[in-house]
């Protein structure tokens, strides 16, 4: 419990998770370990199907691991909770609640009503620069424009962790630059802990601290990998040799991944 | 889905709309007097002035007014009934499967045979006059209308319920906030489909021994072979029925204008 340990944020222990489907058991992970330093950003890669979005379900707490345990801040988590954020790939926005009144959900939850809630809203409204649609509707809102709904949301909720998702998965690659970066700006402002799932490797290696790669079947880490490369990244950070170097490094380990996926 | 062009340059569209209503209405009258002129159909087909002479005598014989509130309290009455019981019933459906397993076939079932054919029973068992109508009525609402809410409630996107689990809410404000809200459009897509289903149950309902009703009054008129009344009576049912329709639809439009893409 000492030293070190009380920086650890996350500690997932031995984690496995075996579905039930209709062929037979799938073991989605199987003896995942991993700890997650406070403030850290992880960003997570591997081929399709090996078990990314489950173990952060798991640690969101909406699913239940079949062995092995996820401890945050010091309590074993069972069920979702506040420190906790999501953002996931299909925004998962409330259809029939403006923009406001979605950010506005999780203040609600919390017992913040009124102008209170309204005006706490508008603030994260402003974060991800949408005051001039807060009054609309998610349909009236482009792809881009649902997502930072999505991230503005998540951040009301105040959490301590941010899981996400694949967040900037649907979004075209300029949106996805500009979006990337607004999460930059705001993890180093805010100081959150980042759980980030993605399939791009430019996008796990310009945002996170360490790289997570897991190998498919069954579903466990296979490599982690320490990006040390100072922060603020942007753009030219993609040109520097450094960058290409561990981008053709974690390129070739999912590819021999996805390889496996195939067979 | 479909691309949308209401809304967007309202004035001339909306009078675009009209004149076409307008010029299908002239087409419809223009058959209908085609038909009254054959000699094929002309018994069938009174022309629209016959038929409209018939709403003084039939008001003269002191059975329209009459009809058209017992037709609108049986329908009503059945329908509502049917509204209630299906809305627990589908939720329960959604929510327990051992429920849904045992009812599920029944509906299914009994959704496939027409009213017509099970109505004696009921009259056996409920008697004649008011309460056999609204239980056939009942019946059909109920079938149809609990079968579209529940499909509603399992379509429900399961992240939305997520999203509103992590984002703090709990078992109440899951149904209250997300659950009821999300299940709103397929309600009142299931309240519309009722609605249609209760007036097309009538003539079956009021086969009962009725003493008044649209459905009554058509099929004794029939015995006479009173063909202009009946097509004014016909032709009421349909007012009635595209009323209905529309007031249904603007409901939907007032309350679910949020949604994504709209259904038939
Ligand atoms: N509810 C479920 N029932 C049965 N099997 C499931 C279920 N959810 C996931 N799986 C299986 O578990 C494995 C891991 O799924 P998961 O969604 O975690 O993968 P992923 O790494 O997020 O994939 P992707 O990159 O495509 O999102 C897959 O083989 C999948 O088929
Ligand atoms: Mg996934």
């Amino acid at each position: 419990m000492a030293g070190e340990k009380r920086d650890i944020k996350v500690i997932i222990d031995d984690v496995r998770k075996t579905y039930m489907g209709r062929t037979g058991e799938v073991v989605a992970l199987n003896g995942v370990s991993l700890d997650i330093r406070a403030n850290e950003f992880v960003t997570v890669v591997g081929p399709s199907g090996c078990g990314k979005s489950t173990l952060l379900n798991i640690i969101a707490g909406l699913l239940e691991p079949t062995s092995g345990k996820v401890i945050c801040n010091g309590v074993e988590v069972h069920g979702t909770g506040m420190d906790r954020g999501v953002v996931f790939q299909q925004y998962a926005l409330f259809p029939w609640l403006t923009v406001k009144k979605n950010v506005m959900f999780p203040l609600n939850m919390k017992g913040i009503k009124g102008q209170e809630a309204e005006d706490l809203a508008m603030k994260y409204i402003r974060l991800v620069d949408l005051e001039k649609f807060a009054d609309h509707y998610p349909k009236e809102l482009s792809g881009g424009m649902k997502q930072r709904v999505a991230i503005a949301r998540a951040y009301a909720a105040e959490p301590e962790i941010l899981l996400m998702d694949e967040p900037f998965g649907a979004l075209d690659a300029q949106t996805r630059t500009q979006l990337q970066q607004e999460l930059l700006n705001t993890w180093e402002r805010e100081m959150k802990t980042c759980f980030f799932i993605t399939h791009d490797v430019d996008e796990a290696l310009i945002l996170g601290q360490r790289v997570i790669i897991m190998s498919a079947r069954p579903g466990r880490i296979k490599e982690i990998v320490d990006i040390d490369i100072p922060y603020p990244r942007n753009q030219e950070t993609k040109m520097t040799p450094r960058f290409l170097e561990l981008k053709n490094h974690i390129w070739s380990q999912v590819y021999q991944e996805y390889l496996e996926v195939r067979k | 889905m479909a691309k949308s062009s209401k809304g967007k340059g309202a004035i001339s569209d909306k009078a675009k709309n009209w004149l076409w209503l307008l010029l299908s209405l002239a087409a419809a009258l223009a058959l209908w007097t085609l038909l009254s002129v054959l000699p094929n159909t002309s018994r069938s087909f009174p022309n629209v002035i016959v038929v409209l002479q018939q709403i003084p005598v039939m008001i003269e014989r002191n059975v329209l007014f009459k009809d058209i509130s017992s037709s609108l309290i049986s329908v009503g009455l059945g329908y509502l009934l049917g509204f209630v019981i299906a809305l627990p019933v589908a939720i329960l459906m959604a929510w327990y499967n051992p429920f849904r397993r045992i009812v599920e076939p029944w509906i299914q079932f009994i959704r496939n045979i027409p009213p017509l054919a099970y109505v004696p029973l009921i009259v056996i068992a409920a008697g004649v006059g008011r309460k056999p109508q609204v239980i056939v009525i009942t019946i059909a609402t109920f079938l149809i209308m609990c079968i579209t809410i529940y499909q509603g409630i399992i379509n429900i996107d399961e992240t939305l319920i997520k999203a509103a689990r992590v984002l703090g809410a709990k078992d109440k404000d899951i149904f209250l906030r997300v659950l009821a809200p999300a299940s709103l459009p397929f309600i009142l897509t299931a309240v519309r489909l009722g609605a249609s289903v209760a007036l097309t149950t009538l003539i079956a309902a009021e086969s009962t021994g009725a003493f008044a009703g649209l459905g009554m009054r058509i099929r004794s008129l029939n015995n006479n072979f009173e063909t202009a009344p009946m097509l004014l009576y016909i032709i009421i049912i349909g007012i009635i029925g595209i009323t209905v329709e529309k007031l249904i639809k603007l409901l939907e439009r007032k309350l679910t204008g949020w949604q994504e893409k709209r259904e038939i």
